[in-house]
C-alpha cells in the first residue's frame, strides 16, 4: 500500500467479552474510494470490528483512525460529526417497525432536520429509485416488504445521507443468488456514484469478489491475510483459500458444538 | 463446595448492581430532557398511548371497584351499626389508595409490557444500534419522551379513576345500599379533603415514571431473541407492580405517617 493516509485504520484493536477474546490485536488498512471486504468465519470478530469503529461497542485496547484522526479520544460532539458521514447497512435491514419505508430512508435527514417532512417523501422516492423501488414502495411500512426489498430500503436509508463511509453486514444473507447480485450491482453502483469507502463483512464469496477491491481474513480475532478481492480462492494463503473454497480439510479446524 | 454466604454475597451484589444500572438509565433518560433536540410528536404520540387509550382499562376496574367496596364496607360495617360511612370509607380509600395503585397496576400490565416488548425487539434486532448510526441517541428517542409520557399521563388517568371510582360506590349506594343521592355526595364531599387528592395524583406520578422506566429498561437491556424480549416483558410488569406497591407505602407514609 502506498503512503497515502488510509481512510480508516485499525491498530491493537482488541475487544473481549468476559473470559472470551473476541478482538486480538486487529490491524488493517482501509484505502479511502475503495471496497475493503472483511470475511471470516462466525464468531471470528467481523461484526465486533465494524460496531468498534461505528463506535456501538468501546474496545478495550487499540486505535481507531478515520481520516488520520483518533475517533476513541473524540469528544461526543466529534464522534457525531463522524457519524454523520458514516451509513450502515445491517444484516437483517434493522428498518424502524413503527415507521413508513420513507421514514426510515429519510430518518437521518429529518432527526438532522436537514429536511421537512413535507419535502421528505420527495426526497425518499428519488434515494428509493436509486435502489430500484417504486416510489409507492415509501407509503408501506417495513414488515409488509420481502427480504430483497428490506435490504434495499436499509441500502436507500444508508445513502440518504450521502455518507463518505458505508459499511455493509452480511448484505446479500437470506437473498437468493439473484437477488444478492441485484443487492451486490446496487452496491457497487452507489459506492461509486457517493465516491465512497466502502467495508462489507460477509460469507459470500461471489458477493466478496463482485463489491470488494480489497479482502482481509479474521481468524481467532487477528487479520490473517489481506489482498486483492479478485484472487479470493488463488491467494497461495491455505486459510484463506480453503475458507474461500469452502473446503472442509484445511488449517482452518471447525469447533463443532455439541 | 456451595457456600451459601458467597451465594448471598453474590445475589446482593447483582442486586446493588442492577438497581445502580437502573438509577443511572433513569438520571440519564431524565437528563435527555433538558437538553434539545426533543421528539415532541413521539411524546405526543406515547402521551395518547398511556393517557388515551388505558382509559377504558383503567374505567373499568375504578367502576368495580368503588361498587365491590361500597358493598363490602357496608356489610362491614352494617355489624356495629356504622352504615354511613360507607360513602367516607370508598372516596378516602379511592382518593388515596386504590385510585392510584389499582389504575397504576392496570398500565403496568398494559404500557409497561408493551414498552418492554417494543424496545426489547428493536434492541435485538439491532434497531437501536442502527438509531446511533443514524445520528440519533437512542436514550433521546425511545427513553425520555416515554418517561414524560408516564409522569404525565398517570394523574389524569388516576383523576379519572378517583371520579369513577366514587361514582361507583354512589351507584351502589344508592340503588342497593339505601343511601339517598344527595346524602352519599354530601358525606362524600364533607370528608375528602384535597390532601387525599393531592396524595393520589403525586403517587401517579411517581408510578408513572416507574412503569416506563421499568418498561424501558427492561426492553434497552434485553438479550438472546424472542426468549430475551418476553422475559424482558415479564420482568418489566412484574418490577414496576412490586414497585408500585412499595412506593406506595413509602409515600403513604411521608404524607400520612405518625
Amino acid at each position: 500500500m502506498s503512503g497515502e493516509v488510509p481512510k480508516i485504520r485499525l491498530r491493537g484493536l482488541a475487544k473481549a467479552f468476559g473470559e472470551k477474546k473476541v478482538l486480538d490485536g486487529v490491524d488493517l488498512d482501509i484505502r479511502a474510494g475503495h471496497g475493503m471486504v472483511i470475511l471470516g468465519g462466525s464468531g471470528s470478530g467481523k461484526s465486533v470490528t465494524i460496531k468498534c469503529v461505528l463506535g456501538l461497542i468501546t474496545p478495550d485496547a487499540g486505535r481507531i483512525e478515520v481520516d488520520g484522526r483518533d475517533v476513541l479520544s473524540m469528544k461526543r460532539r466529534e464522534r457525531e460529526e463522524l457519524n454523520d458521514r458514516i451509513g450502515m447497512l445491517f444484516q437483517n435491514g434493522a428498518l424502524f417497525d413503527s415507521l413508513p419505508v420513507w421514514e426510515n430512508v429519510c430518518f437521518k435527514l429529518l432527526a438532522q432536520k436537514r429536511i421537512t417532512r413535507a419535502k421528505a417523501r420527495d426526497k425518499a422516492a428519488e434515494v428509493l429509485a436509486q435502489v430500484g423501488l417504486a416510489a409507492s414502495v415509501g407509503d408501506l411500512s417495513p414488515a409488509e416488504l420481502s427480504g430483497g426489498m428490506q435490504k434495499r430500503v436499509g441500502l436507500a436509508r444508508a445513502i440518504a445521507a450521502q455518507p463518505d463511509i458505508i459499511f455493509f453486514d452480511e448484505p446479500t444473507t437470506g437473498l437468493d443468488p439473484i437477488m444478492g447480485a441485484v443487492i451486490d450491482g446496487l452496491i457497487v453502483d452507489v459506492v461509486k456514484r457517493l465516491g465512497a469507502t466502502a467495508v462489507s463483512i460477509t460469507h459470500d464469496m461471489a458477493s466478496a469478489r463482485r463489491i470488494g477491491d480489497d479482502a482481509a481474513m479474521l481468524h481467532k480475532g487477528r487479520i490473517v491475510w489481506t489482498g486483492p478481492a479478485s484472487t479470493l480462492g488463488a491467494t497461495g494463503n491455505a486459510m484463506v483459500d480453503q475458507f474461500a473454497r469452502g473446503e472442509r480439510e484445511g488449517p482452518i479446524q471447525m469447533e463443532l458444538r455439541r | 463446595m456451595l457456600n451459601p454466604v458467597a451465594a448471598i454475597g453474590r445475589a446482593v451484589l447483582a442486586a446493588c448492581r442492577t438497581v445502580g444500572a437502573v438509577a443511572l438509565f433513569a438520571l440519564e433518560g431524565v437528563s435527555h430532557l433538558l437538553r434539545p433536540p426533543f421528539y415532541g410528536r413521539l411524546f405526543l404520540k406515547h402521551l395518547a398511548e398511556i393517557a388515551y387509550f388505558s382509559l377504558p382499562v383503567v374505567a373499568l376496574t375504578a367502576v368495580f371497584t368503588g361498587m365491590v367496596l361500597a358493598l363490602q364496607s357496608y356489610t362491614g360495617f352494617a355489624r356495629f351499626n356504622a352504615e354511613g360511612a360507607v360513602a367516607n370509607v370508598v372516596v378516602l380509600s379511592i382518593t388515596r389508595e386504590l385510585g392510584p395503585v389499582i389504575a397504576s397496576l392496570m398500565v403496568a400490565g398494559r404500557i409497561g409490557a408493551s414498552f418492554a416488548a417494543e424496545i426489547g425487539t428493536m434492541r435485538v434486532t439491532d434497531q437501536i444500534d442502527a438509531l446511533t448510526t443514524l445520528s440519533t441517541n437512542p436514550m433521546k428517542y425511545l427513553v425520555a419522551p416515554r418517561l414524560l409520557a408516564g409522569l404525565i399521563a398517570m394523574p389524569f388517568l388516576v383523576l379519572v379513576a378517583d371520579i369513577l371510582g366514587v361514582m361507583g360506590g354512589w351507584l351502589i349506594g344508592t340503588t342497593k345500599l339505601g343511601f339517598s343521592s344527595g346524602g352519599y355526595l354530601k358525606a362524600t364531599m364533607d370528608f375528602l379533603e384535597v390532601m387525599d387528592v393531592v396524595s393520589g395524583l403525586v403517587k401517579a406520578a411517581v408510578f408513572g415514571f416507574v412503569i416506563t422506566l421499568m418498561g424501558c429498561w427492561c426492553g434497552y437491556t434485553s438479550r438472546g431473541g424472542a426468549q430475551g424480549v418476553g422475559a424482558a416483558t415479564t420482568t418489566a410488569v412484574v418490577a414496576s407492580s412490586i414497585l408500585i406497591l412499595a412506593l406506595d407505602y413509602i409515600i403513604t407514609e411521608m404524607f400520612f405517617g405518625t
